[in-house]
């Protein structure tokens, strides 16, 4: 149907990963932008506790297909996924999905820290008061938890009632974090989280990643390679919307299998 | 050697070019001409208003403001009814536009399909363009008999004798009145709300409004807790110069408010606004009392709409100041 972005014939190479260890499987993944063919055929696993990358030059589709995981792109009428993506076996691109309940389990931090115009303290508390009805207590607790995972508590602690648009731009992204992971979500999507931080704060940031994989599923979108190396388990490399290379981390750093990935991550287009 | 005498050169030949020069202080002058007759105007129109105005000020003082009895027979002039007449008729119309503001501009930013949201928008543009005179005639001729149909003579006979809606709903079912006057200034001012709501919440990036959908919020939870917020004072501007077009809305209202100088009693009843009150009586007025009390009227909403204006200016620069 589609000839305005034919699917060329690249070579590829996915790798297997122990099927039981898959927490979100994405299946044969077409996505739209109107008439643009933005993500085509894409299959690729994302693993329980793991970190996987997700890298390729710009417009390869990445960031489209973090934003399918959570269907952020339903907010925009023309944007539409063909498909499955199955989270513990369950098909959330089927209609009837509800749309809150599977952001609340899927989180996101977004490129550039988008703070919510009210208090350091009720920034974290939001997403949790939207489905739990915590006492004064239990909040305080679970805010501190938060905040403490997401790096932030010692820098912020004295001014919890301090507006969060107040905090340097490091601080609001981990403040972005903390309020993500304050809701406990099953699986955390981070699209560039530190493409607008400094190298110290990205530093940070990388830290409390690799932290958080311990509770949560990690897919992360990064141009910068160094960071995908250090932080995740696995990685997959995106080239005109489709997946070339899927691999551990070191496999694909350190052996690329195709052209594609091997020019890529030596710098030679991208 | 050359190096040092160069800038020297440039800058000597850059001075004997007065033509440029000359041009920058004409050029600067016309705009401070420009911005400062304003100004005058402003502090002119002050003045003339304090003049024209004085005699009813200097015979009535104070009480002009809080007295209710408007008799130009006998010369005597209390503003109370007219200046009562503006303020409720306005609030009253800000209270019914700003939730139907506040929909139109949510639907259209949050939910609206795509094919729907140009029809409207340029609707709202549309009604916001309508002469205010236009507004008046469909009131008086279309608005009035249907309100005093279906909504005016049911509430009334409704009303138990003695009960709190009686005491609102007293009046003559004719239609017009405070509150249909009220209903018709609020959709005057509507279509300005709502539009620059809707910018505002344009405005918010959309990062942070995909943020608060991140964290599994929904539609009404995004618009409540967070992109309103986010707009906040900006959106208490927009009300603010919202309110200070009700205020000063002059043929709209004449035409649908009854025109009675009596302290309004009821929701029905007939009344004035300062507008309305100058707009009637200026060619009639024939002792210099009374020109110069309607002139004091003049002043006396100039005042208020200042007031309001300066109000909306002041947070609007708390918003700016903030982002």
């Amino acid at each position: 149907m589609n000839t305005v972005n034919p699917v060329e014939d690249f070579e590829t190479s996915i790798a297997d990963i122990d099927r039981a260890q898959v927490k979100v499987d994405v299946k044969n993944l077409d996505f739209y932008y109107g008439k643009s063919h933005a993500l085509k055929a894409v299959s690729i696993p994302f693993a329980r506790n793991q970190v996987t990358a997700l890298i390729g030059p710009s417009g390869c589709g990445k960031s489209t297909l973090l934003r399918t995981l959570n269907r952020m792109y339903a907010l925009y009428p023309g944007q539409r996924a063909e498909g499955e993506i199955l989270l513990d076996g369950e098909n959330i691109l089927a209609a009837g999905t509800d749309l809150a309940q599977l952001r609340a389990k899927v989180g996101m931090v977004f490129q550039k820290p988008t703070p919510f115009p009210m208090s350091v303290f009720d920034n974290v508390a939001f997403g949790v008061r939207l489905y739990e009805n915590l006492s004064k207590a239990d909040m305080a607790v679970r805010v501190e938890e938060a905040l403490t995972r997401a790096a932030l508590w010692n820098e912020v602690k004295d001014n919890l009632k301090g507006p969060g648009l107040g905090l340097s731009g490091g601080q609001q992204q981990r403040l972005c974090v903390a309020r993500g992971v304050a809701v406990r979500p099953e699986v955390l999507l981070l699209d560039e989280p530190t493409s607008a931080l400094d190298p110290i704060s990205s530093a940070k940031l990388e830290e409390t990643v690799t932290q958080l994989k311990a509770d949560h599923t990690i897919v992360i979108v990064t141009h910068n390679l160094g960071q995908a190396g250090r932080v995740s388990d696995y990685t997959g490399f995106m080239y005109l919307g489709q997946l070339i290379e899927f691999g551990a981390t070191g496999d694909v750093f350190t052996r690329p299998a195709t052209r594609k990935t091997s020019d890529y991550i030596t710098g030679r287009f991208g | 050697m050359s190096d040092a005498t160069l800038p020297a050169t440039a800058l000597s030949s850059r001075r004997a070019a007065p033509r440029g020069a000359l041009i920058g202080k004409v050029f600067e002058g016309l705009c401070f001409t420009a911005a400062t007759t304003l100004l005058a105007a402003l502090g002119g129109i002050i003045v003339s208003l304090l003049i024209g105005g004085w005699p009813a000020i200097h015979k009535f003082g104070f009480g002009f403001l809080t007295t209710a009895t408007w008799n130009p027979v006998t010369d005597v002039y209390g503003a109370a009814g007219p200046i009562v007449g503006t303020l409720v008729t306005s609030a009253l119309a800000l209270a019914l536009a700003l939730p139907v503001a506040g929909g139109v501009a949510f639907f259209l930013t949050e939910l609206c399909p795509a094919r729907l949201r140009m029809p409207i928008g340029t609707a709202v543009e549309l009604l916001a363009g309508i002469p205010s005179i236009v507004y008046g005639m469909w009131g008086l001729f279309v608005f009035a008999p249907l309100f005093a149909k279906y909504i005016q003579l049911p509430l009334m006979t409704a009303a138990a004798p003695g009960s709190l809606l009686e005491t609102l709903t007293m009046g003559i079912p004719n239609g017009s009145g405070i509150l249909p006057a009220s209903i018709i200034l609020a959709i005057m001012i509507l279509p300005f709300m709502a539009a620059t709501l809707r910018e505002l919440l344009m405005s918010v990036p959309i990062g942070v409004r995909e943020s608060a959908y991140g964290l599994g919020a929904t539609t009404a939870e995004v618009v409540m807790s967070v992109t309103l917020p986010y707009v906040r004072t900006g959106a208490i501007g927009a009300v603010m110069l919202g309110l200070g077009r009700a205020l000063g809305e002059t043929m709209a209202v004449t035409f649908i408010i009854g025109n009675s100088h009596s302290f309004p009693k009821s929701l029905f009843d007939s009344g004035s606004t300062i507008a309305s009150t100058i707009a009637n009586e200026f060619t009639e007025a024939t002792s210099p009392v009374h020109t110069a009390a309607l002139i004091a009227l003049g002043l006396v909403l100039f005042l208020i709409t200042f007031a309001v204006l300066g109000l909306a200016r002041l947070m609007l620069r708390v918003q700016e100041a903030r982002s």
